[in-house]
């Protein structure tokens, strides 16, 4: 006979789960009490938000399923956002909340939430066990549907009798789920006709998102590039799919994409779309998107297809195997012209900033690239130091760039860094946040310097939510409603308070020193990088163009 | 154009909220909604008529619900012959004058009495949406105290 903890931690052992983030509380006693002799890593967090991130970044870096816990209540509220993130970026996370009693589930008693309620729209599935008998299978099945298919969050909800409650159980061996067969091999005709499209396009251009990467399908993307000579524009999700030092990467595309990615797909006759989800920050105004191309559009989801842009040929399935398929049958081609056009446009619209005034990021940025060569993991916050991040850091390998794309979740960067390096604790890994996404969730420096965990963070600090300013300066006649960040902390005593070590740098020969000295020094290290502070985003789509009506530095500043 | 959607789902507590919230939290509108068990218990029918704005918009809805874990298989029976009925309790007011002819309009129509009163006549009656809507119409200057109605049920003919 066993408790249902019990049976909680051996499912999860039985799951391949070495690592668990989070914090306890009542509703979760029993289960850290058997955590306690347990083989499994566990992490304790500053707060159950960092808890959730942590474990969605140690998803992205390792391609397993993160694993977070958090009690009753207040606990699994302040995983919401956590949550809600690994949902909009198809991350698998399994999320184990404690519940009140199950006689008390309804009476608004003492850490009672309806958890299943609340994170109901934001999770794949989630499961209220309510007798223990259940909880094998239910955690079978949350393992299997959080990696299967398009991935994404599973929330398990144990009351705490259930966790109390002793039954004989035996997991079972496999999962069936009535409701759930994810597609794996592509319908054979459309695959050819997709073959077929290829052969005939005289313009086409590969768009691969964030699925090419949850679909470990890099290699057989590469391999169709090498055949085909088709090069390949990302979106933010599906930076490192494909090296952008590789001749043929067209980098980014969209509203902070390159020039050249966004005239080649504009000008294309076909588009490859590989695990994206053709969103509006990619497509920009989707009316125009595309004008002159066929769309293929091969996703494990069969609801993103036709959900934005019209998909010429869908081919649902799992992407690995579709293009697996496709390199048999594809032949070379010849696209000499195709490739002069996109040379003339990467001469003349490369991505450029100036190096007058203070530090500028881009600067940064490009000087950690070079001192890490692609080598390391990079995780973000969200806002203008992100998008800097996608443009200058030339990501080869996928699993390199930890970034919250869908839900734009600010404070995502230092937790999901942390989890990134439990993950992968032989890359090194570099946050790079900005002074405003830094101050959410940096109370998880307590949880690198209790764990010991040597992550680099390095803070573009601007004194501005700069994304919110850039808007303002170019769109609202430069008010600064509430942008300039008021009460910002010396974040050098912040990391000494916690024992880490760190540098201000505000000159620009002072840059590189600082970050190599970060990379090669042990242990977590934090810089504090003072930059040019009303510095612009660009190339920059204005939300509702398209993304011909790109704009380069020179026109922007003529807007403004 | 309105849709009628058969789905079987798992017969679990939970189903029909998450169901319901991929309607509400998309800005789906939906006319009428009826769930029951089916011949196996662990599988519950049910049927959802949906007022869909365009056909990429209804793909969509379809596709949705596809995706959810709990649902096991989604029809459109729009385009099919089918059979489609619901019930409807309706409480008129009813004097001595009144009685005779609501009687004669529930006869006509095949429907039941269930219920009289000094002042009130309960009908029940079965038949598909544009049966009901037509006694309704005919009963109203009587004065309709209280409807009670079901949402259709519908299976496909054949």
């Amino acid at each position: 006979m066993k408790k249902g903890a019990q049976i909680l931690v051996e499912g999860l052992m039985r799951e391949g789960v070495e690592v668990v983030f989070g914090i306890p509380g009542g509703a979760v006693l029993p289960i850290f009490d058997v955590l306690y002799d347990s083989p499994i890593n566990f992490y304790l967090t500053k707060h159950e938000q960092g808890a959730a991130h942590m474990a969605d970044g140690y998803a992205r870096a390792t391609g397993r399923v993160g694993v977070c816990i958090a009690t009753s209540g207040p606990g699994a509220t302040n995983l919401t956002t956590g949550i809600a993130t690994a949902y909009m970026d198809s991350s698998p996370i399994v999320a184990i909340t404690g519940q009140v009693a199950t006689s008390l589930i309804g009476n608004d008693a003492f850490q009672e939430a309806d958890t299943t309620g609340i994170t109901r729209p934001i999770t794949k599935h989630n499961y209220l066990v309510k007798d223990v008998r259940d909880l094998p299978e239910v955690i079978k099945e949350a393992f299997y549907i959080a990696s299967t298919g398009r991935k994404g969050p599973v929330l398990i909800d144990i009351p705490v009798d259930v966790s109390r409650s002793m039954a004989d159980l035996e997991f079972p061996d496999k999962v069936e789920i009535r409701g759930y067969k994810p597609p794996y091999k592509g319908h054979h005709l459309q695959i050819r006709r997709a073959v077929d499209a290829i052969e005939e396009a005289e313009k086409p251009v590969i768009i691969a998102g964030g699925g090419v990467i949850s679909a470990n399908a890099s290699d057989e993307l590469r391999e169709l590039v090498r055949i085909t000579g088709i090069p390949v524009a990302m979106t933010l999700m599906g930076l490192g799919s494909f090296p952008l030092t590789d001749p043929l990467s067209l980098g980014m595309l969209g509203m902070h994409g390159t020039v050249y990615a966004n005239y080649a797909v504009t000008e294309a006759d076909l588009i490859i779309g590989m695990g994206v989800r053709f969103d509006d920050r990619a497509t920009g105004r989707v009316d125009k998107f595309a004008p002159h191309a066929r769309i293929i559009h091969i996703d494990i989801d069969t609801a993103t297809i036709n959900r934005t842009v019209f998909a010429d040929i869908p081919i649902v399935g799992d992407l690995k195997a579709v293009l697996k398929e496709i390199i048999k049958y594809v032949k070379p081609k010849d696209l000499r012209d195709w490739h002069e056009r996109i040379r003339e446009w990467k001469e003349e619209y490369p991505l450029s900033y100036s190096r007058e005034g203070g530090i500028k990021p881009q600067y940064i940025i490009e000087t950690l690239y070079e001192l890490t060569k692609g080598d390391a993991i990079i995780a973000t916050g969200v806002g203008q130091h992100q998008m800097w991040v996608a443009q200058f850091y030339k990501f080869t390998k996928p699993r390199t760039l930890i970034s919250s794309g869908g839900l734009g979740t600010m404070g995502f960067g230092l937790p999901a860094g942390i989890g990134a390096k439990v993950g992968v604790p032989d890359m090194p890994v570099i946050v790079i946040d900005g002074d405003g996404s830094f101050q959410m969730t940096m109370t998880e420096l307590g949880t690198v310097a209790g764990h010991g965990i040597p992550v680099k963070v390095m803070i573009i600090n601007n004194s501005y939510l700069g994304m919110v300013r850039q808007w303002q300066q170019l769109f609202y006649n430069r008010r600064y409603s509430a942008s300039k960040l008021r009460g910002t902390p010396d974040f050098l005593k912040i990391a000494e308070a916690y024992g880490i070590k760190g540098l201000r740098v505000s000159r620009w020969e002072e840059v590189k020193p600082a970050i190599e000295r970060a990379l090669y020094e042990e242990g977590p290290f934090l810089i504090d990088f003072i930059v040019e502070p009303e510095e612009n985003v660009f190339p920059m789509v204005p939300a509702g163009s398209a993304l011909s009506e790109v704009m380069t530095k020179w026109e922007a500043v003529n807007l403004a | 154009m309105r849709h009628t959607i058969s789905l079987l789902v798992e017969n679990k507590f939970g189903v029909l909220a998450r169901i319901a919230g991929l309607f509400s939290c998309r800005g789906y509108n939906i006319e009428s909604l009826t769930v029951g068990e089916t011949e196996d218990p662990t599988v519950s029918r049910m049927t959802i008529v949906v007022d869909a704005l365009d056909e990429r918009v209804l793909e969509q809805i379809i596709k949705q619900l596809n995706k959810l874990i709990d649902v096991i298989k989604v029809s459109d029976l729009t385009e099919e012959e089918r059979v489609e009925r619901e019930l409807a309790l309706i409480k008129l007011n009813a004097t001595s004058s009144t009685r005779s002819d609501i009687i004669q309009l529930v006869d006509i129509f095949r429907a039941k009495i269930v219920d009289v009163s000094q002042s009130t006549i309960t009908v029940e009656i079965t038949g598909d949406k544009e049966k009901v809507d037509g006694f309704l119409r005919i009963v109203r200057p009587y004065g309709i105290k209280e409807i009670a109605r079901t949402g259709i049920v519908s299976v496909v003919r054949g």
